[in-house]
């Protein structure tokens, strides 16, 4: 069976199993979403909002929200995996790790894509943000997102097995992504126009980061789905 | 460091009962001299620079404890991956030594940074791109200890270690890359752009002298480090045979019958 479907149609079964999955029980949508828009508002809080600090800083705040909110939806996506060691019936279930890590990777992509774009409404509104340059935030939202869910997934799933989880998927995940973090708010920075340079060596630099990860995560989940 | 002798370990006839031997005493007195050198050098015989005037001694530190850190990454990296290839204790054993001792000099590396920033900039912490990577990617290593501290069977913690290995190291590039251009804008003085490409003399002298004493000190440690991981593990199996055992011999009837 493995062999006719391969690891993309592996990867398409797992990302539609998990986007179902995450259809019915609307975690993402009760309560990942309104916790990054309290975020949004603890950030206008902190930051007086009337002196034009948070416009000025819509970019990073955008994006650490995304940080922040990426390792609740990779706790999520991998803690319903470990809960009733569903890691180890994949295991067994015939299909290629690559083709478990690319379709985790690719519904964990379709569901922070989704709460970016409730964000980016948040920001609009909450931020008074004017967006210029659409294509290159379009570019830089795809490829960060994609880099995001590539270390994510493999960091997900090595913690997922450990009872320490909650605090150590943070402390892995976040000094990773940190250039993600600089390349996305630098990227949209630009295009928002506060900058003259050209923002497209960052998004070229976002999907390298995604590209390596990606990479790396299909040959590195066999013997973290076996061992680890 | 050299002699941790224990009951338990000396039962064992054929264990090793030191971290310690003739190879690595005679490493550790060629690193002894070549710091001894060094700190003549670049405290007492070389001159002040002429740009940087004394805060040049703080780079002759500098250096080396960042490069050593680097080659100890370096060094987890290749074990991470020999170890998914191989699946033997010595390359786990190997790629975690190396990660302490490069989280150590990384952590001094930090220090010394920022030290020499108070001296050059007056404050403690500019977001200067080297600094900024050493202190991410140090973070990032905090992380890879953190997983190694969590008991668990050895094999799954070691097949854990070499999975964050590999993640991390692939990063440092691109860290460097994103901080670099990141902070390019602003750029002023840096720790290592200030270096003099043609210093001369005992200058350089002592900027080579420290950086052989660095890499000595580094392997010096990596050899302890990886023969004291060793023990402890043997240390530990010891310990569960033993435990075994009195279990054995708690159920057996003659014990059953003394009590």
């Amino acid at each position: 069976m493995t062999q006719t479907r391969g690891v993309f149609g592996d990867a398409l079964l797992i990302a539609r199993k998990d986007l179902l999955l995450e259809r019915r029980a609307k975690i993402g949508l009760g309560q990942v979403i309104p916790f990054a828009i309290l975020v949004l508002l603890l950030f206008a809080f902190a930051l007086d909002p009337d002196r034009g600090v948070l416009k000025q800083a819509t970019p990073g705040l955008f994006w650490v929200t995304v940080l922040f909110s990426s390792v609740l939806t990779l706790q999520r996506s991998f803690g319903l995996e470990a809960e009733d060691g569903i890691l180890e019936a994949l295991r067994l279930s015939g299909l290629s790790p690559a083709g478990i890590y690319l379709g985790k990777v690719t519904a964990l992509t379709i569901e922070l894509l989704l709460l970016e774009a409730v964000l980016v409404l948040g920001v609009a509104v909450l931020y008074d943000t004017e967006f210029l340059g659409i294509p290159l935030l379009l570019a830089i939202a795809v490829t960060a997102t994609l880099g995001i869910s590539a270390a994510g997934a493999v960091y997900g799933a090595l913690a997922a097995r450990l009872r320490s989880r909650e605090t150590l998927l943070p402390l892995l995940l976040l000094p990773l992504l940190a250039p993600v973090l600089i390349a996305a708010t630098r990227g949209c920075e630009v295009s928002l126009q506060r900058e003259a340079m050209s923002g497209w060596p960052w998004a070229a630099l976002l999907g390298i980061f995604a590209l390596v990860y990606l990479t790396l995560g299909s040959f590195l989940f066999r013997p973290l789905l076996e061992d680890a | 460091m050299t002699t941790t002798k224990t009951e338990s370990l000396s039962t064992v006839p054929a264990a090793p009962t030191g971290t310690g031997s003739r190879g690595t005493r005679v490493l550790g007195a060629v690193a002894l001299l070549f710091l001894v050198i060094a700190v003549a050098y670049g405290l007492l015989i070389s001159p002040p620079d002429a740009q940087l005037g004394n805060t040049i001694r703080i780079i002759y530190m500098h250096v080396p404890t960042v490069m050593a850190a680097y080659l100890a990454f370096l060094i987890t990296a290749v074990s991470s991956g020999m170890y998914l290839w191989k699946r033997t204790e010595f390359w786990d054993l190997l790629g975690s030594s190396a990660a302490e001792i490069g989280v150590l000099f990384f952590a001094v590396t930090i220090v010394d940074g920022a030290l020499w920033g108070k001296v050059t900039w007056g404050v403690f912490w500019r977001w200067e791109p080297r600094l900024t990577t050493s202190a991410v990617l140090l973070i990032m290593y905090i992380g890879y200890l953190a997983v190694r501290a969590i008991p668990a069977d050895p094999k799954t913690r070691a097949t854990r270690c070499a999975i964050i290995g590999l993640v991390a190291v692939v990063n440092i590039p691109i860290v460097h890359k994103a901080v670099d251009w990141w902070r390019g804008l602003h750029q002023g003085k840096t720790v290592l752009g200030t270096i003099d490409p043609e210093m001369g003399g005992t200058q350089l002298f002592a900027m080579y002298s420290a950086l052989v004493a660095g890499i000595l000190v580094c392997v010096w440690l990596l050899i302890h480090r990886f023969r004291a991981g060793f023990l402890a593990e043997r240390a530990s199996d010891l310990g569960l045979d033993q435990a075994l055992e009195e279990r054995r011999l708690e159920s057996s009837p003659a014990q059953g019958a003394d009590s």
